[in-house]
Order: C-alpha cells, then sequence, then structure tokens
C-alpha cells in the first residue's frame, strides 16, 4: 500500500480550481519530487495534501485512510510533517521554540528528538538561543525541516527547501533529505531544480497547468529527452 | 430597468408598512417620521458608498452629523446683535489674530532649516514655541469666550440662506476626512475605525463644550428651514415640503452616484473591492481612491446631518449620540445592502420606521411588565426602569448587527461582486 | 516643596494609575489583536460587565471583604475575572468563530465587535441602569497620607489603598503573562500563531485552543482593569467609548501584538494625558512671586478636562503619522 497517493485530485482557491486531476503515490522508502513550471500547482498540491485548500474532487490517501480534507492539526497527528514554500519560520522566536512548536502535539518528553535535529543541523545548535528571523535563508531552511522533523513524521512534505541557496548549500540540503528519506521517512518535495532533485528521486511527477505531464521514476524522466526539453531547460 | 421579483416585494411590504404608520398614527407624525427617514436615507448613501465601494468602516457618521448641523446652525441663525454690537467681535478677531500669527511663527521655525540650524536644535525649539504659542492663544481666547458667553450668550448665526450652511457642513466634513483619511487609509483597515471614533467623540465634546460658539447644553433653536415652517402653512403641509426638498436631494445624489459608478472611476472602485490583491499592483492609486470615496461619503453625511438637524429645528450637542447617528445608520446599510443605493435608502427607511416605532414599544412593555409585577408579585420597580427599557434597543442593535454579519452578510439587496480571479 | 509634592500627587501618582489601568486593557487588546488580528471594539464594554459582576458578588457578600482586610470589591475580583473569561469565550463561539471560519475579513470582525459591544452595552445598562455606582458598600476607601521628613514640606503624599492594589495586580499580572509566554507550553503557541498563523496551524498547533486562551487572558483582564478603575473611582456603565480609544492607543503606541509594548503605551496615555490637564499655575506660583511681570492665569493647563478624550487621539494620529508599527516594532500594521 501506498505511503501517500493522490488519487484524480481536484482542488483550489475560492471557487477557481487550480488542480485538475493530479495523480501521485510514494512508498514510505522513497522520497518523491514535484516538478514543474512556475505556476504549475505545486505548491497548491502540497496544500491541499496537507488540508489547507478545499479538495472538491477526488481524493487523498494515506495508507489507503481517506485523509482528504482533515485538518491541518489532525493530519500532524496522523504523522505528517509539511515544510511551506515561505514564511516556513516563527521569525520572532528562537530556534529552539521553533523546534518545540513543531512538537506542540508532543505531550512525551522530545528532548531526544531536539537533539537528533541538532546533530542533522549542527549550525542550528550554536544559535538555538538566537531569533529564527535573524538566520540565514539556509538556516532558516533547515530550522523549517528541524520543525517539521520533531514529530518524527512518517510522511515529510517539503516545499522548494533549496529555494534561494547557494549551490553549496543546496547539495547539503539534498544529503539532509536523503538521510532523512534513509531513517526512514517518506519525502514528497517540490523542486525548482529540478535535474539535481530529480537525480535523488525514486518517482519524479512533472505538473503542468494542475495535471500530470508525466510520471516516472527520476531517472527515467532525467533521461526522456521529451521531458528534458520542455521542463529541464535543454 | 426591470426590477427583480424580491425587489419588488420588499419595496411593496415597505409601501404597506408606511401605510400602517399612517392609518394608525396620522400624518402629521407619520410626515414627521419619513422626513426623518430620508435625512437618514442621505447618510447612510454616505456610508454604503464608503463600506460598499471600499470597504471603509466610518465608526464616527455621529461626528459628521454634529458637525454638518453645527455649520447649517452657524450659517442659518439669525445673527446674535446682543454680539455685533460690543466690542467682541472685535476682540475675537483679535484672538483669532493671534492664532494665525501663531500658525506663522511656528511654520517659519519649521523653514529654519533653510538658515541650516540643525534638526536637534530645530525640533525642541518648535516643539516649546508651538507649546507657549499654543498656551497664549487659549488663554487669550478664554477671558473673550467668558464675555461673550456672559454679555452675549453666544455669537449667534450669520443669518445666511438654509442651504448655504448644508454646502459648507458637508465642505468641512469633508474637509475633516481628508485630514483622518490622509493619515490611516495606507493603514490596516481597523485604525480608520478608531479614528473616525475618536474624531466623533472629540467633535461632540467640542460642540458641547464651547458655549460661546454653540450654547452647549442650552441648545440653539428654533433653527430656520429652507422651506416654510409649521407656523406658515401647517405641519402637515411644512412637513411635506420639507420631505420633497430631501427627496429631490436624495434623487440627486442617486443619479450622480449611478453615473459615477458606471463610469471608468466607479469600475476602478469596483476592481478594487472585489479583487484587492491583484489590483494592488496599481499601488498608491488605491489609497487614493480609497481617499476620494472616504471623502465623498463623509460630505454627503455632512449634508445629511445639516438636514437632519435642520428638521429637527433644534442645535444640542448633547443629543448627538453614537447609537442614533452611528449605528443605527450602519444597521441601515448592512441590513440594505452596502454598495447598494436602493437596497441602502429601503434600508434606511424601514430601519427608521422600526426603531421610532420601537420606543413606544419598548416603554408599553416595561409597563405592562411593571403593572403586571406590582399586581402579581407586589414588585417595586426602579423609577429609571423607562430609561433602562430604552436601553434594550441598544442591545437589539448590536444583535442585529451581529445576525445580518453572520446570516445575510450582502444584505437584502445584495450588490453583485464580480470574481474576475 | 510643597509644589513638588503637589505634583507628584496629582501628575505621577494619577497618572501612573489610569496609565497601569490603560496598560491592564491594552494588553487585552493587543493580544486579541496579535491572534485574531482585529481591533475589538467589546472590549471596554467587557471591562463594565466585569465590574458589574464584581458590584454583584460584592452586594451579594458584604462582609468577606472587612473579614480580610481588604475592599470586599477586590476579594472578588478573582472570581469576577473567571466569570467575564468564560463569558468572552462564549462570546467568541456566538459571535465571532463563524466568521472567523469563513475568513470574512479583519474589517467585518471589527463589526461583528462592534455588534457585541452593543449588546453588551444594552444589557448592561438595562440592569445596572446608567447612573454611578461604588463599588464601596460596607467598606470604605482607605486613603493613606504619607508625612515627608523634610521641613518645607506641610503636604502629604496621597495614595489610596485601592491604588496601591492596582500596582500590585499590575506587578503579578505583567510577571505571570511573561512567564506564560515565554516558558509554557501554551504561551509559546500564543506567541507562534501571532507570529505566522498559517505555520501554527501546519505544526499542529491548535487554533482553536489558542484563540479560547486569548480570550481567557483577555477577558480576565478586561474585569480586571475595569474593577480597578472602578475601586479608584466609580462604576460608570456609559464609559464605553471614551476608556476605548486610549486602550486603543496604548497599543497602538506600543504596536500591536506586543504585550510589552502594550504596557509601555498605557504609562505614555495615561501621563500624557494628565501631563495635559494638569493646571500649571499651581507649581508655577513661586515663580509668580520671583518675576512680578509674569501674570498667571488661574488655570494655566494644556488643554481643559472636557477636551481629555483629545489627548489619546492626538497621541494616536501622531503615532499612525511617524510609526504605525508603534514604538516597538509591532508585527501587523
Ligand atoms: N492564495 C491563492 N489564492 C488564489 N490563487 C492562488 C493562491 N496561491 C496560488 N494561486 C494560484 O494558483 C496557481 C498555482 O500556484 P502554485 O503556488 O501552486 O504554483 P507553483 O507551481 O507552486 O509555482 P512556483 O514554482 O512559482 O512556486 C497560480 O496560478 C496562482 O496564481
Ligand atoms: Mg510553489
Amino acid at each position: 500500500m501506498a505511503l501517500i497517493e493522490c488519487k484524480n485530485v481536484h482542488a483550489g482557491y475560492g471557487g477557481m480550481n487550480i488542480l485538475n486531476g493530479v495523480n501521485m503515490a510514494i512508498e514510505s522508502s522513497e522520497i518523491g519530487v514535484i516538478v514543474g513550471p512556475n505556476g504549475a500547482g505545486k505548491s497548491t498540491t502540497l496544500k491541499a495534501i496537507f488540508g489547507l485548500l478545499t479538495v472538491s474532487e477526488g481524493s487523498i490517501e494515506l495508507r489507503g485512510d481517506d485523509i482528504s480534507n482533515l485538518a491541518p492539526d489532525k493530519l500532524v497527528h496522523k504523522g505528517m510533517g509539511f515544510v511551506p514554500q515561505e514564511h516556513n519560520v516563527f521569525v520572532s522566536m528562537t530556534v529552539e521554540e521553533n523546534l518545540e512548536m513543531g512538537a506542540f502535539i508532543r505531550r512525551d518528553d522530545f528532548s531526544y528528538m531536539l537533539e537528533r535535529v541538532y546533530s542533522f543541523f549542527p549550525d542550528l545548535k550554536d544559535k538555538r538561543r538566537q531569533p529564527a528571523g535573524e538566520l540565514s535563508g539556509g538556516q532558516r531552511q533547515m530550522v523549517a525541516m528541524g520543525r517539521a522533523l520533531m514529530v518524527e513524521p512518517s510522511l515529510l512534505l517539503l516545499d522548494e527547501p533549496t529555494a534561494g541557496l547557494s549551490p553549496l548549500y543546496m547539495n547539503e540540503i539534498f544529503e539532509r533529505v536523503i538521510a532523512i528519506n534513509e531513517s526512514g521517512v517518506g519525502v514528497l518535495m517540490v523542486e525548482q531544480n529540478a535535474k539535481q532533485a530529480l537525480r535523488i528521486a525514486h518517482k519524479g511527477f512533472v505538473l503542468a497547468a494542475g495535471k500530470n505531464r508525466f510520471t516516472d521514476t527520476g531517472q527515467n524522466l532525467l533521461n526522456d529527452p521529451e521531458v528534458a526539453k520542455s521542463f529541464l531547460g535543454g | 430597468m426591470q426590477l427583480p421579483k424580491k425587489d419588488i416585494i420588499l419595496f411593496s411590504l415597505l409601501a404597506a408598512l408606511i401605510l400602517i404608520v399612517f392609518a394608525s398614527q396620522g400624518s402629521a407624525y407619520s410626515v414627521r417620521v419619513l422626513a426623518e427617514a430620508s435625512c437618514y436615507a442621505i447618510l447612510a448613501l454616505g456610508l454604503s458608498i464608503q463600506w460598499g465601494y471600499a470597504g471603509l468602516f466610518n465608526a464616527g457618521i455621529m461626528g459628521f452629523v454634529a458637525l454638518g448641523g453645527f455649520i447649517t446652525m452657524l450659517f442659518s441663525f439669525p445673527t446674535n446683535d446682543d454680539f455685533w454690537n460690543t466690542d467682541l467681535p472685535g476682540q475675537l478677531g483679535g484672538v483669532g489674530l493671534k492664532a494665525i500669527l501663531s500658525v506663522a511663527i511656528v511654520y517659519g521655525l519649521t523653514q529654519l532649516k533653510r538658515l541650516g540650524v540643525s534638526k536637534k536644535i530645530r525640533l525642541p525649539v518648535i516643539i516649546i514655541a508651538s507649546a507657549i504659542l499654543y498656551l497664549w492663544v487659549v488663554t487669550s481666547l478664554g477671558p473673550v469666550a467668558e464675555a461673550i458667553e456672559s454679555e452675549a450668550g453666544f455669537i449667534g448665526g450669520l443669518g445666511l440662506p438654509v442651504w448655504v450652511g448644508w454646502l459648507v457642513g458637508g465642505a468641512i466634513a469633508g474637509g475633516i476626512a481628508y485630514f483622518i483619511g490622509h493619515i490611516c487609509l495606507g493603514l490596516r483597515s481597523d485604525y480608520l475605525a478608531i479614528a473616525t471614533l475618536g474624531i466623533a467623540e472629540i467633535i461632540k465634546a467640542f460642540l458641547k463644550n464651547a458655549d460661546w460658539l454653540t450654547r452647549g447644553t442650552l441648545t440653539v433653536s428654533p433653527l430656520p428651514w429652507p422651506v416654510p415652517q409649521a407656523g406658515e402653512i401647517g405641519f402637515v403641509a411644512a412637513r411635506a415640503s420639507y420631505l420633497s426638498l430631501t427627496a429631490v436631494l436624495i434623487a440627486v445624489i442617486y443619479f450622480l452616484l449611478y453615473r459615477a459608478y458606471n463610469a471608468p472611476w466607479g469600475r476602478t472602485m469596483r476592481a478594487i473591492r472585489d479583487n484587492e490583491n491583484s489590483s494592488a499592483a496599481m499601488g498608491k492609486d488605491i489609497n487614493r481612491r480609497r481617499l476620494e470615496v472616504f471623502i465623498l461619503g463623509s460630505v454627503l453625511m455632512g449634508i445629511g446631518g445639516a438636514a437632519l438637524v435642520t428638521f429637527n429645528g433644534i442645535f444640542d450637542p448633547s443629543g448627538f449620540l453614537p447609537l442614533n447617528h452611528t449605528f443605527l445608520v450602519w444597521v441601515m446599510v448592512i441590513l440594505g445592502g452596502a454598495g447598494n443605493n436602493k437596497g441602502t435608502i429601503f434600508g434606511a427607511v424601514f430601519i427608521y420606521i422600526i426603531w421610532t416605532m420601537s420606543e413606544p414599544a419598548a416603554l408599553f412593555m416595561i409597563d405592562v411588565a411593571r403593572t403586571l409585577g406590582d399586581a402579581w408579585f407586589g414588585w417595586q420597580a426602579p423609577g429609571d426602569l423607562d430609561s433602562r427599557a430604552l436601553q434594550a434597543r441598544v442591545f437589539v442593535i448590536g444583535l442585529i448587527i451581529s445576525l445580518v454579519l453572520r446570516y445575510a452578510p450582502k444584505g437584502l439587496f445584495p450588490e453583485k461582486v464580480a470574481h474576475h480571479a | 516643596m510643597n509644589e513638588f509634592i503637589f505634583f507628584f500627587n496629582s501628575v505621577i501618582i494619577s497618572g501612573a494609575v489610569i496609565g497601569s489601568i490603560y496598560a491592564i486593557g491594552a494588553i487585552g487588546v493587543t493580544l486579541v489583536f496579535g491572534i485574531l488580528r482585529f481591533a475589538h471594539f467589546a472590549h471596554a464594554d467587557m471591562m463594565t460587565l466585569g465590574a458589574f459582576l464584581v458590584l454583584i458578588l460584592t452586594a451579594l457578600f458584604p462582609a468577606v471583604g472587612p473579614a480580610i482586610g481588604l475592599p470586599t470589591a477586590f476579594v472578588m475580583m478573582p472570581v469576577a475575572m473567571v466569570a467575564t473569561a468564560f463569558i468572552a469565550v462564549g462570546i467568541d463561539k456566538m459571535f465571532y468563530k463563524k466568521l472567523r471560519e469563513n475568513n470574512v475579513k479583519p474589517v467585518v470582525m471589527v463589526m461583528a465587535s462592534v455588534g457585541v459591544t452593543l449588546m453588551l452595552q444594552g444589557l448592561i445598562r438595562f440592569f445596572a441602569g446608567t447612573g454611578t455606582q461604588s463599588l464601596y458598600i460596607d467598606d470604605r476607601k482607605a486613603i493613606f497620607r504619607i508625612d515627608l521628613p523634610f521641613e518645607s514640606a506641610s503636604r502629604n503624599l496621597v495614595i489610596t489603598e485601592p491604588q496601591i492594589l492596582l500596582f500590585v495586580f499590575l506587578a503579578f499580572a505583567v510577571v505571570s503573562l511573561h512567564l506564560f509566554l515565554n516558558k509554557s507550553r501554551l504561551g509559546k503557541a500564543m506567541r507562534a500563531m501571532s507570529d505566522n498563523p498559517d505555520l501554527a496551524k501546519v505544526s499542529g498547533i491548535n487554533t482553536n485552543t489558542v484563540v479560547g486562551v486569548t480570550w481567557i487572558i483577555a477577558g480576565a483582564l478586561a474585569c480586571a482593569a475595569g474593577t480597578l478603575l472602578s475601586l479608584d473611582v466609580t462604576l460608570k456603565p456609559d464609559l464605553s467609548f471614551m476608556i476605548l480609544l486610549p486602550i486603543f492607543a496604548a497599543a497602538i503606541v506600543g504596536g500591536v501584538g506586543h504585550p510589552y509594548g502594550a504596557l509601555a503605551g498605557g504609562f505614555v496615555v495615561g501621563m500624557t494625558e494628565t501631563l495635559a490637564v494638569f493646571n500649571w499655575t499651581f507649581v508655577l506660583r513661586p515663580l509668580e512671586k520671583a518675576i512680578p511681570a509674569l501674570d498667571l492665569p488661574n488655570t494655566l493647563a494644556f488643554v481643559p478636562t472636557e477636551y481629555k478624550i483629545t489627548i489619546p487621539f492626538f497621541i494616536l494620529l501622531a503615532i499612525l503619522i511617524w510609526r504605525p508599527t508603534g514604538l516597538f516594532k509591532g508585527k501587523i500594521i
């Protein structure tokens, strides 16, 4: 059974549909990557999965359970984490407080998780008492991912985690994503750096105008000349 | 123009309600209610364009009403010879000169930077000078104002035609709106609400306490009318001619708004209202448009207030109440349909009739309660029960606002909102 | 010296008293502003409601206070605070929640709170009448006159018992709120939601709980502010907008969504108000002796007391012109 599966999802903002039949499925051991032109509906797909938009048609299933239109906090309880594309840290709160907010639903002692996040992102450890608003873009991205990891999710949704980062930082983030995936977390991520992302992807989805254009393994998409021509910049 | 069925039904109901009022209360009373309702309709039109066209929250309608009323009193009330035949006008003019001089000095000080005086020195100098000059003017106004009050009562009016007062009242209301709007419109929408609430209370406080200008709590009456008064042609005829005057005024306003609404100006306005985000690209222009709407609406409120006070024939600054002159208008507009002028006029007439009827109804119910309570339980009602009973109307107005927002946010005559997403 | 004591009594103490009350009110307003993102117009009538509940409790159990040695009303205040907090939560459920779920614009929420404030006004005045009432029923206001150990000082420092209680309560409330917001899980969630509501939702924070906590704090503080104000002077059921304006001014001066800013803003507004209506002639009299040319009028105040309401208004305008984010950089403008 797939970890997460979107079946013919239609969704949008206030009446107008942006997504017109999105299909995707990944297993718990996999990294799925969504690519596509600006405005294709990539972020909208993640928001629809995470209950931030109303799904008007089709369904979204987590391990076979229908989770369409469940509220975000319910989904966190079900073991999902989401890192939005923008405004993804609490700027006025310290790094550690950001992580604590990620663990809001946990009533147990989660200090071991804090340590684990710090060992994942060593940069953050020194900055733990600093407001997240004072960090660099890459560090913020780490705080955001760390925040989502605090509940030890089984599925992590990432919206352009490398946007605006230098190539060096980008590779570092991708390494972290692989490591997170290897620790047993399914990852579904939207990426603009399509080639690099598809290289680490088990599954790839090319979205255009709110629909899947291509769906295959990451490697096959990279090798597909048509995909390369129209979506990967030659 | 084809009226939808719902509109016909609603307006027929309103006509029936008016007939019932005529049948049960007699025509003198009924025409009075309608004339007052027509003044309220002008206020409501002003609010309707502010809220309906531009989403501006004006919580200070009362202030504009009071201002319009005051200006019309000042312009149209007969001149006071006790004042003009003394040397008081000269003294008052002297204070005015001092004020002008002070403003000029402060302005001059702000220009010190041309002489190369640094900001560190300029700012304290300006502040201290303003404070001293302000105190100088205020302390010299004090004795003059006292002298006017003791010798002449107040300065009286200017004896000009009533319509001059209405126009100037509208213009000054617009000026105040410019001042407030200029500061608040670029900011969060709530700030305008707070600022208008404040300016209304300040205008009221000023009119209530500046006895030399307004007679304060002593009130000024009788105000002249733009049409023959009851003494000349009888109650019904006088009120009916007043009503026709305001009706013509409403028709003119309605027509002008209709024209503006369908002109490019109105289209931009609607685009801003319906889709604020995408038209935000136009940047500052939005605030300019909003400011125009805010001023225009406030001018209408000034004129409506002038008409209302003139009709009542008495200028009583303590009589301006947020409930009667702000929130009642709000109920009219949101119930009728903000931005829809037809609905707004409907709401104004309908709500005003209900409002006037609710006062005797509340008193009657309290009376019944008192009699029954006394007869059955030997209950001794508190003495101020009547004034308390009227407070029940405050509750009802609040309840209607809450219910309309919740269940019929677009009112009875919804304004069509386009979605160009 | 006497002039200085006079100044201290009628400016420093009075200003601090009214400033503290504005601060307690403004903290509630600013929290609601930060979490729910609208100016809550019903706050002033919530204060009156709280004070009115205290009045009822005081009338029911007038002997409690004297037994303890505190004003009865002050002893009853915690009970009324709990009640007002619940009423605030109930008002939210009944009148604001659905609108919030429909994602209406903030200004519609403002409108709804105006509806609520009118309902509260109507109810309070229906039951309490419109006249002023004293919260002292079986006890009397204790006034302390402190002799100063200076030869030249024939006047006393004057401070009343409710004023001392007010300062104590303010300190207690600020410290508790500080600990709550920075140490507790829910308090941090409140800050998170005020910082970034969407991200708070995504993090699994139950926003309904946070909204509920916000109303509990705002309601309780409103009750305290109303009660302490009524203890200092009298309970005036028709204060409403007159007190709302300085409280909003204080919240905006401090930067909305910023509790410490609201605290500072309250004192700024309170002190300015008191200074503006203060009659300077009294303290300047000695100067008149020194400089005979100086002819002081009987009253030399910047603003006559009737126009006190203009002070918060102009403070508000000034801050909106020069620093709309407030002195302490509020999060939302
Ligand atoms: N909050 C919103 N309200 C209305 N429409 C929106 C909103 N957010 C996005 N859209 C619209 O939905 C469409 C898809 O947007 P989406 O953010 O999903 O694109 P994307 O594929 O993530 O693009 P990008 O690569 O630029 O992030 C766009 O046409 C956009 O205008
Ligand atoms: Mg996107």
